[in-house]
């Protein structure tokens, strides 16, 4: 039924919004601006994370080259403590946080189950500019001198002793999650309201599905950070006491409103990873997703299940032990629907007709650099070895392998993969392959070192450190050059492709899927005719048969693509 | 007609109001009545009697629209969540 | 009516019954999502006072109990306005939802004058925990800091509720903004949850320590 009301209404578009793409319907500043198109809003969203990218890079860029000596030479102590809170406030709230939901869920979730737009199109945009009056605010804070608590706030700290912008930044974190909440919104309404005709539930793509987790975590969580961090600044603003020893309050109390946002928050960042990963790992092997209900039933236990284990980084704290080794159970038991997801995608991979193109191997280095942040995060969750590595190196190195190995390698594969959807143009395969491999040696060396030096007694957060760590830091330090240029490089040839690279047909990848259903850039409302579904998702070959050998040559040549 | 479609959004609309009104009188005049630890569950219980009404009429939550109890009950389940864990802390410190 | 529902209906809906469906159920994620922000401030009370429970008792008996049963009457009665004002433009009745949001209007205008009046009493009586504070118990400290967080950011959410009440009014009987538009229901379903905020502030802010 809805079906016949949608023809009607295409019906009565104006003719020519049927011939331009979303990049060409309208021109100029304000019809970017004011625009309520979600692919434009995606734009808008990468054109300002790649800002903050920058700014968060360069702060661990000083951070890297600080630590190749042992002396702090090149910044004070003082100034150490502002690099890494400038490094971790920009990272997680104005990059990884928002990284693939705003940027490709935005422009992909309408596509991917057929609808026009989402479901708020004009809250999408305001929510982009909660994110840059948030992003100014932070700018604000840093620029008046920074901040010295940490990404984590801890009181008494920060509301009793710290000499530093703590009131700016934690208001401006209080805003971006106002900004998160309402793209949450806006993408559960979307999923629950918007699905095109014959898209059931399990035909969703697990893109989708992990989009969905994803906002249920930012709708759920993130207005606890809100509370805890009004609190903070009630304590220090307006010297209402409220978790200050001193009058009785309880700093504890602190700690466990700032984790139940904060650890689910690990999995804002990864849970679309994975979505994206299911999406490139069997287009590249040509092979259906192996167990699609069981990958949709651990990204919901993930997300459920998240906000169950936020104690496990507080350990140390004063936390009651029968506390600890509960929330200890609790985070060995999350990391049976994470193993689930690659075991499957593994499976998957198994007698696939795989080629090496760019997204796919993002897509492997994900699942290596993923499984090893996964496992190391299970000695973490063991209490008697936290306490010996606890705001050691080994913890830096544990979660840059999920946020970084994980949420960031995963973010580049899906730009490779949907950037001939988004742009219209074909990313350049040699250097994008050159630049994939690059990103996993780079982060490996960058970050394996913090392993060793971790187990060893590294602390976290010094400027200077005793001699003999110095050989893995400068390991460390070389590595992230290399991690650097992997980085950058794609941003120079992605620039290059839109206006040199090959044009890109509907489907240049041979992918399932709606999004590729429509044309390579596609127009303003999607679809030029509104799409029913009739299969479920990833029907790369028949159900009982295996993956035709002759569709794609496996080993074909691999290197001289460009 | 349409007098008679308003008397009778006011008529239900007045109901709720009168019944919340004595859910008021009733857990301020049992806020003065000594019974130890009772009064605290007791002013809550009524809190969430006043607190369920206004969901159930005011909020439209009676009509049988799974989506909207969905949303309510995650929330609540969630604050289920953040205060059991918390507590499991809290109560079990030495 | 069906020149009232093309004005009414959005991008990218078919239908204005969708659309409504999406408009209640977003916003219930949104209150939702409220409920939690709250729900942090609540464990924070409710950690305090298991913390100390004698302090707690101690400061409930100090909050204005006059002021804030006045109060809990006012925002009950408005939600009452709010809710006929909603259903009286569902169903197209033009004077009786304006009235009616005219009431809402001016019921929560009541409670926020209220409450400054109240802040100025409980300020005079040195009930801020600063400086001078009155109470010696261990923990009234911590119970007027989240008796001023708490009634202060449950009246920022009122006075949000209040802009957006009085802009749907204005627009309402501008006739800018067709009764069936679902930003009615919307926007009385928000003023219905700061209203069970309030109905949970009020025993543990105002009727603790009195027995």
């Amino acid at each position: 039924m809805s079906g016949i009301t949608a023809d009607d209404a295409m019906a009565e578009a104006p003719q020519e919004r049927q011939g331009d793409s979303y990049l060409t319907a309208e021109t100029g500043l304000a019809s970017w601006l004011l625009t309520t198109d979600h692919k434009r809003v995606a734009l808008l969203y990468a054109a300002a994370l790649t800002a903050f990218f920058f700014i968060g890079g360069a702060a661990a860029v000083l951070i890297r080259l600080e630590l190749f000596t042992p002396a702090s030479d090149l910044v004070s102590a003082e100034g150490y403590n502002r690099l890494f809170t400038l490094h971790g406030l920009v990272m997680v709230w104005f990059f990884l946080v928002p990284a693939i939901p705003n940027t490709l869920g935005n422009f992909l979730l309408p596509l991917m189950i057929g609808a026009r737009d989402l479901a708020f199109p004009r809250l999408n945009l305001f929510s982009w500019y909660l994110f840059m009056g948030a992003g100014l605010l932070l700018l604000a804070a840093l620029l008046l001198g920074g901040v010295d608590t940490g990404w984590t706030f801890y009181t008494p700290f920060s509301t009793g002793y710290a000499h530093s912008n703590v009131l700016l930044a934690a208001l401006a974190v209080v805003l971006v999650g106002f900004s998160s909440v309402a793209t949450g919104v806006n993408m559960l309404a979307t999923v629950h309201l918007l699905r095109a005709p014959g898209m059931g539930w399990f035909r969703l793509p697990l893109l989708v599905w992990s989009i969905y987790g994803t906002a249920l975590v930012m709708v759920l969580a993130t207005p606890v950070l809100a509370a805890a961090l009004l609190l903070v600044v009630a304590e220090r603003a307006f010297g209402l006491p409220i978790f200050d020893p001193r009058q009785g309050g309880d700093p504890l109390l602190f700690q466990h409103l700032f984790w139940f946002y904060s650890h689910p928050a690990v999995y804002i960042m990864i849970l679309p990873a994975f979505g994206v990963v299911s999406e490139i790992v069997p287009c590249f092997a040509r092979r259906r997703i192996f167990g699609y209900t069981f990958m949709v039933y651990a990204i919901l236990m993930i997300a459920l299940l998240g906000f169950l284990v936020w104690g496990h980084h507080m350990f140390v704290s004063g936390q009651s032990l029968y506390a600890s080794l509960v929330f200890s159970f609790l985070s060995f038991v999350i990391a049976v629907p994470s193993a689930i997801k690659v075991f499957n995608w593994s499976f998957t991979l198994y007698r696939g007709q795989i080629s090496f193109q760019a997204p796919m191997l993002y897509a492997l280095g994900f699942i290596g650099l993923f499984t090893l942040g996964g496992l190391t995060g299970l000695v973490l969750a063991s209490v008697p070895v936290n306490r010996h590595v606890t705001d050691t190196y080994y913890v830096v190195a544990h979660f840059h392998f999920i946020m970084v190995g994980g949420a960031v390698t995963a973010l580049y594969g899906g730009l490779h993969f949907w950037w001939p959807k988004i742009t219209g143009r074909m990313p350049p395969d040699g250097w994008a392959r050159f630049a994939a491999v690059l990103m996993f040696f780079g982060f490996s060396f960058t970050f394996f070192p913090m392993f060793v030096m971790g187990f060893l007694g590294m602390p976290r957060r010094y400027a200077s450190y005793p001699p003999e760590f110095q050989v893995w830091h400068v390991l460390a330090s070389a590595g992230a050059v290399l991690l650097a240029a992997a980085y950058l490089l794609p941003m120079g040839y992605l620039a290059w492709s839109l206006v040199r690279g090959r044009r890109a047909g509907d489907d240049p990848w041979n992918a399932t899927g709606l999004e590729w259903r429509t044309a390579s850039p596609p127009p303003r409302d999607n679809f030029r005719v509104p799409p029913i579904v009739e299969e479920a998702a990833y029907l790369y070959h028949p159900r009982h048969e295996g993956p035709r050998h002759e569709e794609q040559e496996p080993h074909r040549d691999q290197g001289g693509g460009t | 007609m349409s007098g008679g479609e308003a008397r009778a959004i006011l008529r239900r609309g007045l109901l709720t109001w009168a019944g919340l009104l004595l859910l008021l009188l009733a857990t301020l005049a049992l806020a003065y009545v000594p019974m130890g630890w009772l009064n605290l569950p007791v002013g809550l219980a009524i809190a969430a009697a006043k607190a369920l009404l206004v969901a159930l009429v005011f909020m439209d939550l009676r009509r049988r629209d799974l989506l909207l109890r969905l949303a309510a009950g995650a929330s609540l389940l969630w604050i289920g969540f953040l205060f059991l864990l918390t507590f499991a802390d809290l109560l079990s410190r030495p | 009516m069906s020149g009232d529902v093309a004005a009414a209906l959005r991008e990218p809906w078919d239908s204005l019954r969708r659309q409504r469906e999406a408009a209640e159920f977003g916003v219930w994620i949104f209150l939702g999502s409220e409920a939690l922000l709250f729900a942090g401030l609540l464990l924070a009370f409710a950690v305090n006072r298991t913390l100390h429970p004698a302090g707690f008792a101690a400061s409930g008996r100090e909050t204005d109990i006059v002021f804030g049963t006045v109060n809990t009457l006012v925002l009950l009665t408005s939600s009452l306005a709010m809710a006929v004002g909603s259903e009286a433009a569902r169903a197209g009745l033009r004077r009786l939802a304006l009235r009616a949001l005219a009431t809402v209007l001016l019921l929560g205008l009541t409670f926020l004058v209220l409450k400054g009046f109240e802040w100025a009493k409980d300020l005079r009586e040195q009930l801020w925990p600063g400086a001078g504070f009155r109470l010696a118990e261990p923990g009234a400290r911590l119970f007027f800091g989240l008796y001023w967080t708490m009634t202060a950011l449950h009246a920022l959410h009122l006075a949000g509720g209040l802009a957006v009440v009085g802009w749907l009014s204005w627009q309402g009987w501008r006739g800018t903004r067709p009764l069936g538009s679902p930003a009615f229901q919307v926007a009385a379903l928000y003023w219905h949850l700061v209203d069970v905020v309030w109905i949970l502030l009020y025993p543990l802010l105002y009727l603790g320590g009195r027995a």
